[in-house]
């Protein structure tokens, strides 16, 4: 539309007036680029998730719902999935309550040894994984403790609260701590207090840090792999199974994480602009 | 819920309060009684204590030394929810999650009232904001806001009413409009407000009762009219309004009054005006008591002589004149615009004159600049 306004002024040359029109969209050609980049891979990903493959997912062979229709047709992906789902819900769970409780401890107290706790919290999260991973197997071994799925719910507690705690302490940091001296002063005891002002205050960055929670959890292909053993989680059955051909179903099982995701977001979109517009 | 005891209400009664924060003293052995249904302001510039005794009397903290009564109950140590007591809280503290009404109706289900709605919307009718009862604070104007905590206080009927800089957020004109409104409530709902402010305009408006705060003692306390009128120390004096300090000396008595010289001009005050411990002394005249006038006119009261006009602003209500004195000092005078007479000019030479009875003095020793150089628009500290 710029052009045909451009077009309207004869007495600018057309070099000129290129490079006007360039200027003024070069933030939405960048950002074409940008979000194909971004996006390719979720396409592809996307687009594959239909294609009749029969063993080998690497050629488009055809169009088919099939896939989509039998989700747990390939051997092993429903009970991996199943796996990664009941290790992501209890890490998010034991992660979610340990790392909030460790952010109201450092967002809110003046301890001894505060600022220490505070920058080593953040040290799971900057070590390499396969650090993390190699280590912990060798700790649960020294236990004889065998890999399988309680090492693995424990690793992936482990990692998961430092990141709880970053996000519900940048959380907690944003609380006027006026409301709850408002709420003591209101008859309010610290029990209730908590209850009424501060945890209703503080919940989305507890929602937003058990999502990132199961998030990581059931992405984690690393650390899982040394812990796990003989079980297989998702991000483990896709990896094994490249070898020989990852099947269509895993591409399914990807795709409809993703949908899912969309949907959460898109939700809580929803809800806060509503939230917004009925000021 | 808590025991709460409505029954628990009489002078709120500070004994040797002292608050320390390491090295620093907040407030320093202050003592103090508000009676019962009294409109009290605790008034100081940022830093003087007043929000830290505040805080003491809600129980959001707990004196290093002394004690606090409400009537004969102690509740030095009581917890904030354990008193009687509600706070309007500097910036509101409204609860964002909740709705006006479920904000007003805090308290009172902390209390383990059941029915609420009646209470909460006869409130609602006092701040004349029934309408707003489901929405939520963020979707409210300030003033509205400012209403609605003080609503959520005094729905809970407090023996005592605490006032944080309540009306610090709103601009000029709203302001004005809530000091009378505020004072409009005190008086319909009968209990006892403590407020706390740097501004001294706000709490002549509404308290009857004055405290004036600085580095964590009472300068003075009395009716808005005694402090103005009469201050006892400079801070006071510069604090509350202008001043004018001219050094002196007291020469003798004549019967009720003292002879005073200031550089080498004898006037003459009540001698029960003289806040002095020797002859040295601070003479003060507020600027409107002066009264300015050409050399050769006739004049009444005490006299000082030898004045030049430096400087004019006309203000509408008055006309504010800054006058060289001889010995070298500036003084203001605000003449009202009401007696026709065209305003001098500068450079003119003038007499001024006042009112014997208008004269208060301070210790010779004083700081003649103390409550001058404080900011009072910075926020008191948290």
């Amino acid at each position: 539309m710029n052009k045909q306004k451009d077009a309207s002024i004869p007495t600018i040359p057309t070099k000129a007036r290129l490079s006007r029109w360039f200027g003024r969209n070069l933030i939405r050609i960048y950002a074409v680029f940008g979000f194909t980049y971004l996006f390719i891979p979720v396409l592809y990903t996307f687009a594959f998730s239909f294609n009749d493959s029969g063993k080998s997912n690497l050629i488009w062979k055809g169009f088919t719902l099939n896939n989509w229709k039998n989700p747990c047709g390939a051997p092993e992906v429903c009970s991996a999935l199943g796996n990664s789902i009941k290790i992501g819900l209890l890490a998010t769970t034991f992660s979610t309550i340990l790392g909030t409780m460790i952010a109201f401890a450092i967002g809110r107290y003046a301890f001894k040894g505060r600022s220490t706790s505070n920058l080593l919290i953040f040290l799971p999260m900057a070590t390499p994984e396969i650090v993390l991973g190699a280590s912990l197997l060798s700790l649960f071994l020294v236990f004889h403790i065998n890999p399988g799925f309680w090492p693995t719910v424990i690793a992936h507690v482990m990692f998961c609260i430092s990141f709880v705690v970053v996000t519900v302490k940048a959380r907690i940091a944003s609380l006027d701590p006026r409301l709850e001296q408002a709420a003591m002063d209101l008859y309010a005891n610290e029990l209730e207090t908590f209850r009424r002002v501060t945890l209703p205050l503080v919940a989305p960055g507890i929602a937003g840090a058990a999502l990132l929670a199961f998030s990581l959890s059931f992405d984690d292909f690393i650390i899982t792999n040394f812990n796990s053993g003989t079980l297989t989680t998702f991000p483990k059955f896709v990896y094994v199974s490249a070898a020989r051909g990852i099947p269509a179903q895993a591409n399914v099982i990807g795709s409809g994480m993703f949908i899912l995701a969309l949907l959460i977001v898109i939700a809580g979109q929803f809800v806060g602009r509503k939230v917004k517009v009925s000021k | 819920m808590s025991d709460v005891s409505s029954a628990t209400h009489g002078d709120l009664r500070l004994t040797r309060i002292t608050k320390s924060y390491g090295d620093f003293t907040a407030v320093n052995d202050l003592s103090l009684t508000i009676a019962e249904g009294s409109f009290f302001a605790l008034l100081g510039p940022s830093g003087c204590g007043k929000t830290t005794t505040l805080r003491m009397i809600a129980g959001l903290e707990e004196p290093t030394v002394g004690s606090i009564h409400l009537g004969a109950t102690d509740i030095t140590t009581k917890r904030p929810y354990q008193r009687p007591i509600n706070t309007v809280f500097q910036n509101y503290a409204l609860f964002p999650h909740l709705t006006i009404f479920e904000n007003i109706a805090f308290g009172l289900r902390r209390r383990g009232i059941k029915d609420v709605t009646a209470d909460v919307n006869k409130v609602l009718e006092l701040v004349e904001l029934p309408h707003l009862a489901q929405r939520k604070p963020t979707q409210l104007s300030g003033g509205q806001q400012q209403r609605i905590a003080l609503a959520r206080a005094i729905v809970n009927r407090p023996a005592l009413l605490l006032l944080d800089e309540p009306l610090g957020a709103l601009d000029l004109k709203l302001r004005r409009q809530m000091q009378i409104e505020l004072k409009w409530i005190q008086r319909e709902v009968g209990l006892t407000f403590v407020h706390v402010t740097h501004d001294q305009e706000e709490a002549m408006t509404m308290a009857d009762t004055i405290a004036v705060m600085n580095e964590g003692e009472i300068e003075q306390m009395g009716s808005p009219a005694d402090l103005y009128d009469n201050p006892n120390t400079a801070f006071v004096a510069n604090f509350l309004g202008q001043s004018n300090l001219i050094k002196g000396r007291i020469e003798g008595t004549d019967g009720d009054n003292l002879v005073v010289d200031l550089f080498g001009q004898k006037i003459s005050m009540p001698k029960n005006r003289s806040h002095a411990v020797d002859s040295s002394i601070y003479a003060g005249i507020r600027p409107e008591k002066f009264r300015i006038s050409l050399v050769g006119t006739p004049t009444r009261g005490n006299i000082l002589t030898g004045g030049r006009i430096e400087d004019v602003s006309y203000i509408g209500v008055s006309t504010q004149y800054q006058v060289t004195m001889p010995w070298g000092q500036e003084v203001m005078v605000f003449e009202q615009n009401d007696d026709g007479v065209p305003p001098f000019d500068k450079g003119d030479e003038v007499v001024i004159s006042w009112e014997p009875n208008f004269t208060f003095a301070l210790r010779g020793d004083e700081d003649v600049e103390a409550g001058l150089e404080v900011n009072p628009e910075e926020p008191e500290e948290e």
